[in-house]
């Protein structure tokens, strides 16, 4: 179907740098997620592959040809919007049936075509209301029929799930995978949400700042974070994050802690550095080899696991522990560190240094 | 306007004040009364006096003392305004319907002008935006008696002078930015998504506009249009310097012709600005729904 490939992609709003250089290439058929915190550009990356807005530098390719200055109309592409931009004063049919009608197909297409959507997307009761007449999560049903109902090179969404109650939210995550599975169809999704992005994704972009971070499987950008705001950034409950540095065969930590310097690491004596830590790579219950000392400083019991925060010296670190885990309020215990999974970061690059000993 | 303001704008708090107001009430509303009623009179004598004047007996509007209420009742100023002695169309019919055309097609210019810029200032990114329409409405800041001369001057160069449409363009002239400044601010609370979501749909930029924006935009468009249509409806410094002849000439200059000379027709006067007033209510009555929502901007629910 298609493939969408942004080279070098540049633009500024007045004095504000959206865009610092965004280069993504989104294979055939993938279902391709756009991750960043707000205001990392993922939306003008979104905008300026459908044609909406104009770029200050670099080019937009569909299917290997040169679109970086067709129309909106010739890209071929679907959108769903955030604010789904449903039509006012028009039907749900009126509104699915849209993208048909300026493409000037029959009317028996067309309502062909908007009958095939809505069964996919189970909204045939909708079709003759009017967006002020469906609830928010029927809009995002709506918006989305309006995209699937013609099979274009690529469907773009702007965060599509992001104004949805958080149990919809759900619901929606696995229909757009099935949808995609059932579909085909190469989908690039811009989100905030890190849940969405693993949950979903065949490929991750990681965005910040308008600069592209990481491209990867979610299970890389997880497990190999290219950099320690990646690692930040992806993962929930955060990455617990300690200065040290290694001193021969110690990693000693800039509050006094020690532990044994892994063995991948390729640190330099005395470099400074930031230790990452998962919470699923500690644990309270376990003994192992490494192990740092704490306190108990609090537990957020979470249903299916209880996140424990511990304190080591004036740092936090989130462990996840089973449901069944109990203390008091500075208890002291001892945490267990799994040091073959940990992350070791350049303090002052923040790039990562545990890819090269692996 | 007068109405668009009398429904923006809250009335005077009478039946609920706080109890802590209580005291000295009953004087507070007396003094409100008889300064609305002061008001009231001040305001509304002359229209209640024109009113009387169409509808009395010559003879009864020169009577001294003024006769309020036992005048004889006639309509006669009314026929004279658009019938002519000889029995044909009188001079002030003509001039009537020279105002229709003028006004009528001076707001359908300028609305035609003004939308598609409005939108164009709401959509773009411009060089200079905000000082190009602040040079939009600078024009407006100048009163027409200041302009005029230099109009009149090119208009006599244009062969423009003493016609309908020499007038339907300078109305325009003055309406566009007027549109402009009024439309901008009802494109500006229709989502540009919608044209955005229309454009990938497959429609051209012009064609999101025109099907998607350009409907959700009526009520602003009327409400905007009337404004034109009163200005136009109603000026005069233009249309007096600017025709002289009397198939030409609007009504605002023909009516104020009717007075000087030896002898003044009252009661004609009186009946063809009745006439004169009529368009101008009607109409500000019938979208004055949407002259509130123009006033207070926020015709479209997101």
């Amino acid at each position: 179907m298609g493939t969408v490939a942004a080279h070098g992609l540049r633009k500024s709003f007045g004095e504000v740098e959206a865009l610092k250089g965004v280069d993504l290439d989104v294979p055939d058929g993938s279902f391709f997620v756009v991750l960043g915190p707000s205001g990392a550009g993922k939306t003008t990356t979104l905008r300026a592959i459908a044609g909406l807005e104009k770029l200050d530098a670099g080019s937009v390719h569909l299917d290997g040809r040169d679109a970086t200055h067709d129309t909106p109309a010739a890209r071929d592409l679907a959108m769903v919007f955030q604010s789904y931009a449903l039509y006012p004063r028009r039907t749900a049919y009126e509104n699915i049936a849209s993208p048909l009608r300026a493409r000037r197909a029959s009317s028996g297409e067309i309502a062909a075509a908007v009958e095939q959507v809505s069964e996919l997307l189970h909204i045939e009761r909708l079709l003759e209301r009017r967006p002020a007449q469906m609830s928010g999560g029927e809009q995002q049903r709506v918006a989305l029929a309006r995209a699937l109902v013609r099979r274009p090179r690529a469907f773009l969404m702007d965060e599509p799930l992001t104004n949805l109650d958080l149990k919809l939210r759900v619901e929606m995550r696995t229909e757009l995978t099935r949808i995609h599975r059932s579909l085909g169809g190469t989908f690039v999704y811009v989100t905030n949400d890190q849940v969405e992005a693993l949950s979903m994704a065949d490929q991750v972009a990681v965005l910040r700042e308008g600069q592209v971070q990481q491209v990867g499987t979610p299970t890389e950008v997880y497990e190999r974070p290219a950099n320690q705001w990646v690692a930040g950034f992806v993962g929930s409950p955060r990455i617990s994050l300690l200065a040290c540095q290694v001193r021969g065969d110690q990693l000693v930590g800039d509050r006094g802690w020690t532990l044994p310097r892994p063995r991948w690491s390729t640190a330099r004596d005395g470099q400074p550095l930031m230790l990452g830590l998962r919470a699923e790579d500690l644990s309270v219950e376990k003994r192992g080899d490494a192990s740092l000392a704490g306190e108990l400083y609090g537990l957020e019991p979470l249903g299916d696991r209880t996140v424990v925060d511990v304190k080591v010296g004036t740092e936090m670190l989130k462990v996840k522990a089973r449901p069944a885990v109990t203390g008091s309020p500075g208890e002291r215990l001892s945490v267990a560190v799994d040091l073959d999974r940990a992350h070791l970061f350049d303090a002052s690059t923040g790039l990562t240094l545990s890819e090269v000993g692996r | 306007m007068a109405i668009a303001i009398d429904e923006a704008v809250p009335g005077p708090v009478t039946d609920d004040a706080p109890s802590t107001r209580r005291r000295g009430g009953g004087a507070r509303r007396v003094i409100e009364v008889v300064l609305l009623v002061v008001l009231a009179v001040a305001m509304l004598f002359p229209v209640l006096w024109m009113l009387e004047t169409s509808i009395k007996e010559n003879r009864d509007v020169y009577a001294v003392p003024a006769k309020f209420f036992n005048f004889d009742f006639t309509l006669d100023h009314f026929k004279d305004v658009f019938v002519g002695a000889d029995g044909g169309r009188s001079d002030l019919s003509v001039s009537f319907l020279n105002s229709v055309i003028v006004a009528g097609a001076s707001t359908v210019l300028a609305t035609v002008l003004g939308v598609p810029a409005a939108w164009a200032y709401s959509r773009f990114t411009l060089k200079a935006k905000k000082d190009q329409l602040f040079f939009i409405l600078s024009t407006r800041f100048m009163p027409p008696v200041v302009v005029v001369i230099p109009i009149f001057l090119m208009y006599r160069e244009l062969g423009l002078i003493d016609s309908k449409l020499g007038l339907i363009l300078i109305y325009a002239a003055f309406n566009v930015p007027f549109t402009i400044w009024m439309m901008k601010g009802f494109v500006d609370e229709v989502p540009s998504e919608y044209e955005d979501a229309a454009m990938l749909d497959g429609y051209t930029r012009l064609q999101a506009f025109w099907k998607f924006t350009l409907p959700l935009l009526v009520p602003g468009i009327a409400a905007t249009a009337v404004f034109a249509l009163i200005f136009s409806w109603n000026e005069f410094v233009f249309a007096i310097f600017l025709t002289s002849s009397q198939e030409v000439r609007t009504a605002p200059p023909a009516i104020a012709g009717l007075i000087g000379g030896t002898t003044v027709d009252w009661g004609l006067v009186a009946a063809s600005a009745v006439v004169f007033a009529i368009p101008v209510l009607v109409f500000a009555f019938l979208v004055r729904k949407h002259l509130v929502a123009g006033v207070t901007l926020g015709a479209v629910r997101r």
